[in-house]
């Protein structure tokens, strides 16, 4: 691991290690969060950010970590950045921030951030350690705007609505209707709808790889 | 002078798939002759949508998968799921309802998992969920029994919507139960409402008595046994019995009533059957079969759908394996 490259670490974060599509880590939110493409690119930034600063942080204490007790120290660590991330989507997008609810703080438990936190930035230099992070939390954003197409064109026959939480008054009329007349499938929205989806994801990528 | 002798045994078995699978067709035939006279052409435009597609979405899955083509389109499975979801579609639904149902029966309930034999879920239960849950609004508007419509006013109604909507569309006699019973109106007039036939819903009884009527050839034929119909039908009408000696008042709660309305026999006779989703064993059978009647009752009595045998029979998919589990059956050694 120590010595991987920057082009490995980059591919393995998009591509080949994805964590939502390979790993099948952060599924909780990944699967919540995903009804509108909106929904989506917020928490995905949500995620990357925190990714990249918990792997920052944890590969900069990791000579002073004992090993016993890296896991409770790791949460700890990632729950404050996380706690920071909340207030700054407070403060600055509110409408957001209630639209993605109890998502925010549960990013502390997405399982890929801790993963990462573990199998990476624990044993590399620091800005390996960021690289990874931002490249795991690329990809994971990748598969959440994926899933969130998806479920917003057949679940309700748009793209970009609600693009104002995100990018303030001028993204009101950035909403395209997909479909004319097209009252949406409510099973895209559901639950259910969505672990079709993602089922199709994963085999859209797994016969992609194997047809290379 | 030499004789050909075959092997034992010498009464032909009659188990080849696409045999078993036209046999459920022919039996299906009385229930598309009276829902045709109920409604009209409207079911048929819906059997031929739903069949087209279905035979299409396969054809495409095999050639996808590299499978022989022809051999598992001739088994008629197929057809079957698209017939059982043409059926049980709202005559009056849109043509891309009939489709998109098709569709993800073939494709995400059947295919995806292997072709027949491999799905746990019954494919038609699982277009007919997905499109209920996807469009409850078209899913609950049923045509009214006994208007016939001719093949002009079916093509414009299916294709355009141009038809006059509400003066050939009615609610269901479970519907309006699941309604009075929100509104918390008495339900003894729905009896005398012009809703009601002679034991459940004008019109629906007929429906039902002609899946009865296949059903019961279906096991004349030896097609289905008698475990998993039997099962469904006692553990529907022990409770509701229970339920009806309690509070006679409540018309929903005569045994017969449940039995002939919605799709309790067709669920019982030809959705609950099939081989591929349910209980392998025949004391599995009777387990599964009567989880699926307890499951249409509870749901039907506090669910907020007004009729339950596609959800029960997922439900108790999903049981099936580990039914099969339990009712493994001992070996002769350990006897």
């Amino acid at each position: 691991m120590a010595t991987s490259s920057t082009q490995s670490i980059i591919r393995n974060g998009l591509w080949h290690n994805n964590q939502a599509l390979v790993a099948l880590l952060g599924l909780c939110p990944l699967l919540a969060v995903s009804n509108t493409v909106i929904n989506s690119l917020g928490l995905g930034i949500a995620t990357t950010l925190t990714l990249v600063l918990s792997n920052g942080l944890v590969s900069s204490l990791r000579g002073y970590i004992l090993p016993e007790i890296r896991l409770p120290l790791f949460v700890l660590m990632i729950a404050g950045i996380v706690t920071i991330i909340e207030l700054l989507m407070h403060a600055w997008f509110y409408q957001l921030y209630k639209s993605l609810g109890i998502f925010i703080p549960l990013i502390v438990t997405n399982c890929a951030i801790i993963g990462r936190a573990e199998v990476f930035a624990s044993k590399n230099r620091i800005l390996p350690s960021l690289l990874d992070g931002l490249a795991m939390g690329l990809g994971f954003s990748f598969a959440l705007l994926a899933l969130g197409v998806f479920r917003e064109i057949l679940g309700a026959g748009t793209l970009f609505s609600q693009a104002e939480l995100l990018f303030g008054e001028t993204a009101k009329n950035w909403q395209i209707h997909v479909f004319d007349n097209y009252t949406g499938a409510l099973l895209a929205l559901l639950p259910p709808g969505t672990f079709i989806g993602l089922g199709l994801l994963i085999a859209a990528k797994n016969a992609y790889t194997l047809h290379k | 002078m030499q004789f050909s002798t075959s092997c034992s045994p010498f009464i032909p078995a009659n188990t080849s798939v696409s045999l078993v699978m036209r046999q459920v067709l022919i039996a299906l035939t009385p229930v598309l002759g009276v829902m045709f006279w109920l409604f009209g052409y409207t079911v048929l435009l819906h059997l031929l949508l739903a069949s087209s597609t279905a035979l299409l979405a396969e054809a495409g899955c095999l050639w996808l998968r590299k499978r022989a083509v022809t051999i598992h389109l001739l088994d008629y499975s197929a057809l079957i799921t698209a017939t059982l979801l043409a059926l049980a579609i709202p005559t009056i639904a849109p043509w891309w309802m009939s489709i998109s149902g098709t569709l993800f029966a073939i494709i995400i309930a059947k295919q995806i998992y292997g072709g027949l034999g491999y799905n746990p879920f019954n494919p038609a239960m699982a277009g007919y969920v997905f499109l209920l849950i996807s469009f409850p609004q078209q899913m609950t508007a049923w045509q009214t029994p006994y208007t016939f419509l001719p093949i002009s006013d079916s093509l414009n109604l299916i294709f355009s919507g141009s038809v006059a909507f509400d003066s050939i569309s009615s609610a269901t006699v479970l519907d309006s139960i699941k309604t009075t019973k929100t509104l918390g109106t008495s339900l003894l007039d729905l009896r005398s409402s012009s809703l009601f036939g002679f034991i459940a819903g004008q019109g629906w009884e007929l429906i039902s008595l002609a899946y009865l009527t296949g059903g019961l050839w279906l096991l004349y034929r030896k097609i289905i046994s008698w475990h998993i119909p039997t099962a469904v039908l006692l553990s529907l009408c022990i409770p509701t019995s229970i339920h009806y000696l309690i509070d006679a008042n409540n018309v929903a709660n005569s045994p017969l009533f449940q039995l002939f309305s919605g799709a309790s026999l067709c669920g019982a006779f030809f959705i609950a059957t099939d081989p591929v989703s349910a209980a392998a064993s025949n004391t599995g059978r009777l387990y599964y079969g009567a989880l699926i009647g307890l499951l249409i009752y509870v749901i039907r009595s506090w669910g907020a759908y007004p009729d339950a045998v596609a959800f029960a029979v997922l439900i108790a998919n999903l049981a099936a394996p580990a039914i099969d589990v339990y009712m493994r059956p001992k070996s002769t050694s350990q006897r």
